[in-house]
Formats: C-alpha cells, sequence, structure tokens
C-alpha cells in the first residue's frame, strides 16, 4: 500500500473513532457525577489522537530509519515497505482507537489529555527554531572541518590570493588553488564602508529631521517613502547597480579622464548604501524619539537653539542606540548578496581604490556553489568555510549592537 | 580682557557683537534643518531614479513587435500527399512558409547569409503559430493569408527604438540592409506592435521575444504557498507558546534569544543550510519548489514569530482575565479568545514576513532554483524557478532585448509586493482594534 491510500485509510478511521467517540461521550456524561464535563466533541478529539498519533510515530521512526537505511536484502526490505508498514500503521491505529473508546466514561480527564498534547505540540514548534540554529552551525562546522583538513587554516585567514579553481586533472600543474581569504575580507569591508558612508549620514539625517523638524503630515507621507526603499528586492538594486549606477560612475570617469570599472566597489557601496538607508533612518528614529523630552527643554530652556540642541544634547545621549543601528547596519552590510553578486567582480583583488573591482565573502560563496558541485572537493567546502565566518561575524556584530542598545536603554527607563 | 567677557555674559543684548553671534547661531539653525531636508530629499532623489530607471526601460516589455507576411499554405510544403492527416500537419516544416513568404517579399535577397539573416527577421516562434492555426483550421491549406507572426528580437530592439540607427555600422547588431528591409516592411504597415501575452503565458526562453515569466510566477506562487503553510502554523505556535504558556526559565529565555539572532542572519547562510540538509542529508529533489519553500520558510520563521508575539502581547490582560474567570482553561482562553483578537496582527506581520520571502533571491540559487527552465513547472517537485532568480538569469543574458525584459519582470514583481503590503495596511487598517 502506498502513502496515499494509507492515509486515507487513517483518516476515515480517525472520522470513524470521532462519531463514535462523540456518541459514547452522550450517554457517559450523563451518567457522569462530577460537576463540570468535557463537551461530547472533546471525547471525539481524544479518540481521534489515539487514533492519529501512534501511527504517525511509528511513520516518523519508519522514515528516520530510511533516511539511515538498515543493513537488509533490496527484496526483504522492498517486502517490508509494501506489506509490513502498512500493517503496523494500521494495527497501531486501530489499537489506539480500540483502547480509546473503551476507556470513554464519565470520570476521564478527556481536556488534561487533549491540552497536553497540545502543549508538545507547541513546545515542538518553539524548538525548531532552535533546531534551525543548530543546524546552521553544525552544517557550516561539518564541511568547515573537511576543508580544513584540504587546506590549512592559516593559509585560509592569512593568505593573500584567491583562485579557488582546482585542476581539472590530478596532474595539472600549478592549479590546485589558492584559498587565502583576506581579499574577499578586504573587499568586503570595503563596500560596506562605502555603502555605510551613504546611509549612515542620509539615514541619520533623515530621522533627526523627522523627529524634530518635521511636521507630523510630512512624516506621515514621507516615512512611509523612505521605507519602499528596504521593500524593494534586493535583486532589483543588483540590477539598478549593475546596469545604471556602475556605467554612470564608468562615464563620468571617461569624462574626467579616470579609469572606473563599470563594476567599481563604488557602484555596489552606494547602491548598497542606498538600500540600508531606511534602516538606519527607522532604527535611530525610534533611538532619538527615546530621549526623554526634559532633555530637550533642559536645553531649550538654557537658550539653544533645536540645532544646538540635537548636536550637544540629543545626539551625546542617544550615541550608543546610533551605535548600536550602525552595527547592525553593518551586519546587514556584510551579508547582502544579491547587489554585489551582480554588481561587483568575481576576481579576487587586494585593492583599496574604491574605483576598481573586489570581490566579498558573499559572491564568492555563491560563485562557488552555484552550478555543479562535487561535495568532497575543497573549492566547493571553501563556501562552506567562508559562510561560518560570515554567520560568526553578523553573530557577533548583532549580540554587540543589541547589548549596546539594552545598556543604553537602562540609563532612562 | 575682563570687559569683553562681561560683555559675552550677556550684560548687553544689544551689543553689535551679540547681535552677530545671534545671526551666526540663526544662520546654523536654518542650515543644519537644511541639511536635514536634504538628506530625505536625497534619499527620495535616489528612490525615484530606481524606479524612472526600471519603469523607463521595462514599460516596453509589454508590448512586443508583430511582423504581418502574406503566407501561401501550399500545399507541397505542409501536406505533400494531400491525406491532411493530423499528424503528417503536425511534424511538417512550417518554419519553409514563413521563409518562402519572406522570399516572396524580398525577391533580391538571394545569397545564403543575406537570406538567413533576412529569415530571422521573424522569430522562430512564428512556425509554431502557423502549426496551430492549421491545426484549428485545415482549409487553410492552399490558401494565402497574411497572418501576423512574432518579430525576432532584433526587429523587435529596432522598432522600439533601442538600436540606434545612426551609429557607425560595425558597432550596430542590426546591420543596414536589415534596416532597409524593415523600412521597407513598415513603410508596407507590415509592422505592429501588440500587447505582449507570450510574457505573461510562457516559460523562459533562450530566445528573448519568445520568453515570459509564467514559469516563474508559478514557481514563486508554489515556493510561497509551501512556505506559508510551514511558516506561518509554526510561527503562531511558538508565539502562542513564548507569549501565554512558557514559564520564564532558562530554556524558554534562549529560544527567545535565539530566535532574535535567528532574524539577522544572512539569507545566504539559509541557503547553505537548505544546501546541507534538504538536498544533501534528505535527499529532496534539487531545483523544486518544495525544497525553496522550506528554506524560505526557515527564515521568515522569526520574522513572522516576532509579529505574532507583538500582535499577542497587544491584547490586554482583562480578556484573558474573562476568559479564566468563567472557567476556560489556559489554553482554552489562548486558542477561543486570544488568539482571534489577534489574529489581524499575526496576519500582517505573516504577509509582511511572505513578501520578503517573494523578493529573495540568495537563498534559492544556493539550492538550485538558479538553472533554465523553460518548463511552467506542474508540482512542487518539479525543477522551477521563482520570478527574483528568474530577474537575476535574464539580468546576466547578454541579448539587449532580455534588459527590457528584466525590467518588465522587477514591474511585476514589485506589482506584486505592492499588493501584498497593501493587502496587510489594509487588514492592519480595516481590524486593528485599540484597546
Amino acid at each position: 500500500m502506498s502513502f496515499y491510500p494509507l492515509l486515507i485509510v487513517l483518516l476515515l478511521m480517525s472520522a470513524v473513532g470521532y462519531w463514535f467517540g462523540s456518541k459514547k461521550a452522550l450517554g457517559a456524561v450523563r451518567k457522569s457525577t462530577n460537576f463540570i464535563t468535557p463537551r461530547p466533541h472533546q471525547f471525539g478529539l481524544y479518540v481521534v489522537i489515539w487514533a492519529l498519533v501512534p501511527p504517525i510515530l511509528l511513520g516518523a521512526i519508519w522514515i528516520l530509519m530510511q533516511v539511515t537505511p538498515l543493513q537488509m536484502e533490496v527484496g526483504l526490505s522492498q517486502q517490508v515497505n509494501r506489506v509490513l508498514f502498512p500493517v503496523i500503521v494500521l494495527l497501531a491505529a486501530g489499537g489506539g482507537l480500540y483502547f480509546s473508546l473503551q476507556k470513554i466514561g464519565p470520570d476521564l480527564k478527556v481536556r488534561k489529555t487533549i491540552e497536553g498534547l497540545v502543549y508538545i505540540v507547541l513546545i515542538l514548534a518553539s524548538i525548531i527554531s532552535i533546531l534551525t540554529t543548530i543546524g546552521i552551525v553544525l552544517s557550516l562546522l561539518f564541511e568547515t572541518i573537511q576543508f580544513f583538513k584540504k587546506v590549512p587554516m592559516s593559509e585560509f585567514f592569512f593568505g593573500l590570493t584567491w583562485s579557488p579553481q582546482t585542476a581539472l586533472r590530478a596532474d595539472q600543474v600549478g592549479s590546485s588553488g589558492a584559498f587565502g581569504s583576506i581579499p574577499l575580507f578586504t573587499g568586503t569591508l570595503l563596500i560596506t564602508c562605502i555603502a555605510m558612508c551613504v546611509a549612515v549620514p542620509l539615514g541619520l539625517l533623515s530621522a533627526i529631521y523627522m523627529t524634530e523638524y518635521a511636521s507630523q503630515r510630512f512624516r506621515s507621507v514621507v516615512k512611509p517613502m523612505l521605507e519602499i526603499l528596504a521593500g524593494i528586492p534586493t535583486v532589483v538594486y543588483g540590477f539598478f547597480a549593475a546596469l545604471t549606477v556602475g556605467v554612470f560612475f564608468r562615464d563620468i570617469g571617461d569624462a574626467i579622464g579616470i579609469d572606473i570599472v563599470s563594476e567599481s566597489a563604488l557602484a555596489a557601496g552606494v547602491v548598497m548604501g542606498m538600500m540600508i538607508i531606511p534602516f538606519v533612518s527607522s532604527l535611530s528614529d525610534d533611538i532619538i524619539m527615546a530621549v526623554p523630552q526634559s532633555l530637550r527643554d533642559g536645553s531649550y530652556g538654557l537658550g539653544a537653539t533645536k540645532s544646538e540642541t540635537v548636536r550637544n544634547v540629543i545626539l551625546p545621549a542617544a550615541l550608543p542606540g546610533i551605535v548600536g543601528a550602525v552595527l547592525l547596519a553593518v551586519s546587514r552590510a556584510i551579508g547582502e548578496t544579491m547587489i554585489v553578486v551582480m554588481a561587483a567582480g568575481f576576481a579576487a583583488n587586494l585593492t583599496a581604490n574604491p574605483l576598481e573591482a573586489v570581490t566579498t565573502v558573499t559572491v564568492q560563496i555563491v560563485g562557488l556553489l552555484v552550478g555543479d558541485q562535487e561535495f568532497d572537493s575543497a573549492k566547493t567546502l571553501a563556501a562552506f568555510a567562508l559562510a561560518l565566518v560570515l554567520f560568526i561575524v553578523t553573530l557577533c556584530l548583532n549580540v554587540i549592537a543589541l547589548l549596546v542598545v539594552r545598556k543604553y536603554r537602562e540609563k532612562y527607563d | 580682557m575682563t570687559e569683553q567677557t562681561q560683555d559675552t555674559a550677556g550684560s548687553n543684548w544689544n551689543s553689535e557683537k551679540f547681535t552677530k553671534g545671534l545671526a551666526k547661531r540663526k544662520r546654523a539653525e536654518v542650515r543644519f534643518r537644511r541639511i536635514g531636508l536634504l538628506a530625505i530629499l536625497t534619499a527620495l532623489t535616489l528612490l525615484a531614479i530606481l524606479l524612472f530607471s526600471i519603469f523607463s526601460k521595462g514599460y516596453t516589455a509589454f508590448v512586443q513587435t508583430y511582423v504581418t507576411l502574406d503566407i501561401t499554405f501550399s500545399e507541397e510544403v505542409i501536406d505533400r500527399n494531400g491525406t491532411r492527416d493530423p499528424e503528417e500537419l503536425r511534424l511538417a516544416n512550417y518554419a519553409k512558409l514563413v521563409q518562402n513568404a519572406l522570399r516572396a517579399k524580398f525577391p533580391e535577397v538571394t545569397s545564403r547569409r543575406d537570406l538567413r539573416a533576412l529569415f530571422s527577421l521573424v522569430s522562430n516562434d512564428a512556425a509554431d503559430t502557423l502549426r496551430d492555426m492549421v491545426a484549428d483550421d485545415p482549409d487553410l491549406i492552399g490558401r494565402t493569408v497574411p497572418v501576423s507572426l512574432l518579430a525576432g528580437d532584433d526587429v523587435d530592439m529596432v522598432t522600439k527604438g533601442y538600436i540606434d540607427r545612426a551609429a557607425v555600422e560595425d558597432d550596430r547588431r542590426v546591420k543596414d540592409r536589415e534596416l532597409a528591409w524593415l523600412d521597407i516592411l513598415e513603410a508596407d504597415g507590415d509592422i505592429s506592435l501588440r500587447f505582449n501575452r507570450g510574457f505573461f503565458t510562457n516559460g523562459d526562453s533562450r530566445e528573448p521575444e519568445k520568453a515570459g515569466i509564467a514559469g516563474a510566477m508559478v514557481g514563486s506562487l508554489y515556493t510561497l504557498v509551501i512556505t506559508m503553510l510551514i511558516a506561518f502554523p509554526i510561527g503562531v505556535m511558538t508565539a502562542i507558546y513564548l507569549e501565554e504558556f512558557a514559564p520564564r526559565n532558562r530554556f524558554n529565555d534562549l529560544i527567545e534569544v535565539n530566535i532574535n539572532n535567528l532574524a539577522a542572519v544572512p539569507s545566504i547562510v539559509f541557503g547553505l543550510l537548505g544546501l546541507a540538509i534538504f538536498l544533501n542529508v534528505a535527499h529532496l529533489p534539487r531545483s523544486a519548489p518544495l525544497v525553496g519553500g522550506l528554506t524560505l520558510a526557515l527564515m521568515t520563521l522569526p520574522t513572522i514569530i516576532i509579529a505574532a508575539r507583538a500582535a499577542i502581547r497587544a491584547v490586554p490582560d482583562s480578556i484573558r482575565h474573562a476568559a479564566l474567570g468563567l472557567g476556560a482553561s489556559k489554553q482554552q482562553a489562548a486558542f477561543h479568545h486570544i488568539l482571534p483578537l489577534s489574529m489581524p496582527g499575526i496576519l500582517t506581520g505573516t504577509i509582511i514576513g511572505l513578501s520578503q520571502a517573494l523578493g529573495e533571491t540568495a537563498p534559492l540559487l544556493m539550492i538550485g532554483m538558479v538553472a533554465f527552465i523553460a518548463d511552467i513547472p506542474g508540482s512542487i517537485n518539479d525543477p522551477a524557478t521563482v520570478m527574483p532568480v528568474q530577474i537575476f538569469l535574464w539580468a546576466d543574458s547578454p541579448e539587449r532585448a532580455f534588459v527590457e525584459k528584466t525590467s518588465g519582470a522587477i514591474m511585476v514583481l514589485l506589482g506584486f509586493l505592492i499588493l501584498m503590503n497593501a493587502l496587510a495596511i489594509f487588514l492592519r487598517r480595516k481590524f486593528e482594534r485599540r484597546w
């Protein structure tokens, strides 16, 4: 029996169980001595639980066993698959059904069973997010360890050349690949810096204007418009950077006689900064709003103008929070993929010149993993090592940012 | 020295020095205010430039050039035996009909190279169009009728004005003789621009004029449905657990911190997770919406949980207390009262999370949704691509005509995102309750 008929039979069985369970319960409840009795449909659900949970558990165990297959002959395992498994499942369901129908009586605590099960399901659902983190860490870590068996750690962290093309044939000389990741980190840093140079002043000044100067109407119109910038998919920014901004900068360079490649770090960085503006501005907005009004009033009372108040009172008071916001924005920029994949270069270039093409960690991860992969080659494994570094760096930035923000909050609340 | 100090201390508010200082401060104030306004205007200008550059390139993707030719459905070419056998008609060489029509229109073209250039004026999709016409109406055979055929991408680009006729011939993709033919066709009124239905009904194609986003739209739909089916229930259950049931202990604190951190993990890392777990361990089909949906579900889960928690927290305690006071169990209070009341907020958060998932590209590249797929996927296990990935693929294509298609696809994607966000705003406005 294959999967779907089995499922249908199970559902039918539970429906029948529900019907009989609720019917029997009606009779039982009348004889009950309790003041508060469960409602009939809860008895029905009780039977359904007993009819479905055992087979589902069995099925889960079964699937787990198939993922890590037992040593079994093919013919035998097919037999087991076709006959034994459905029989066991149906027996479990039938047994559960019979058992629960028998147990229905005036004093059965149905609600407790149902709610106990629901509680377990809720906990299981919450655990999924932890499992996700564990899955990320384990899968990255496992492949990274494999990678460091092939490539020494010192080369990865301190090497200055990155050319992950491995040899096509075993006897080929010279193209065994170089995995020095410094150029990738400097490239990422360069683009992130450019992005921050665009995003932080624009975002921060927008936030200051919005909170301190703008009228309520201006705010309600302009703020959602700025938020649009955050809602545009990154692939759109990538297209814009590659096709419009990159070419624009190149043409400017041609006009004034500087050589700017169309895949310059400048183009990718500026567009990335554009994407991050609303991120910085809405975070700083919240933080500036949180500065107590009494500080402003004190400053005005001493005769300071609005701008003097902002510069000398509000910004210093909000500084820790703003630093936290900037750190969050940096972690955003470091992890951003599509803009750099489409607008920055693929060749690793150790330079600090924003007019040249550089590559980033995320670009290389994409470059190494898109297309056919062999899972034992250093090339593929390198992507996991890069991703682990990326994961750890962004995690640290976030934790630091949250700590800074939290510490700041305690000051005023 | 002492006099000066007294002066600035403000004994004389009408002194020249003081007036000057005040004027300076006022100017500084105005300047600061203008800089703030300038920052906002700059950001908005950047947004406007972005949208303008996409829209100005993209709106032409919704029309396509057609060439009208007098096609002779000659019996010798498509039905040599005269049997009208549908199978034979299906396999016949319809491209030949198009070529004959072009030859008849331009009898002076004879050399092989020129002929090839001439034939490329019409897309190779034309043969399929003719085949469908004959299949619908076999009586066409033997007659000559004017038929509008899909033009090749170069013709399309010329008609839409993307190719500079004034440029030097060597720098131009379309040569002088092709332009001359086009001018003749144009003068005869044989070239027309029509609504590009194929853009919304075709799958991907290597030929820009035939490429459409239907495959990507269906792929996106499947992926999003999977994402929703997984992320929504799990997200809501987690939020209910954390807000209503979780006792304050280490374990639950861990879950909370963990969710906040997951929300900030770069999306590409989720792609690697999907690659390692769903493809390499669980051996689910590569490039399938199933895997894409699972990966995106893990990615959007934190967003949904955080939004749902905020919505649940906004329900006042009095509701809980009233339910408990009437004898409801904690779970009954949560599921019968708190959850329905917080549902608008939860749905708003879910839609925003899903619209993020709809625009996400990077993790899907990792799990192989980046392959060229011409067919429209029929199930969640078929290889598929999604709209943002399609945009990425087209943006990489060298043909000039794909720039327009890419921009057009972006416009459609932005349209969907606007719809989803409008729905979220509508839900919030309509059902939001202030307690």
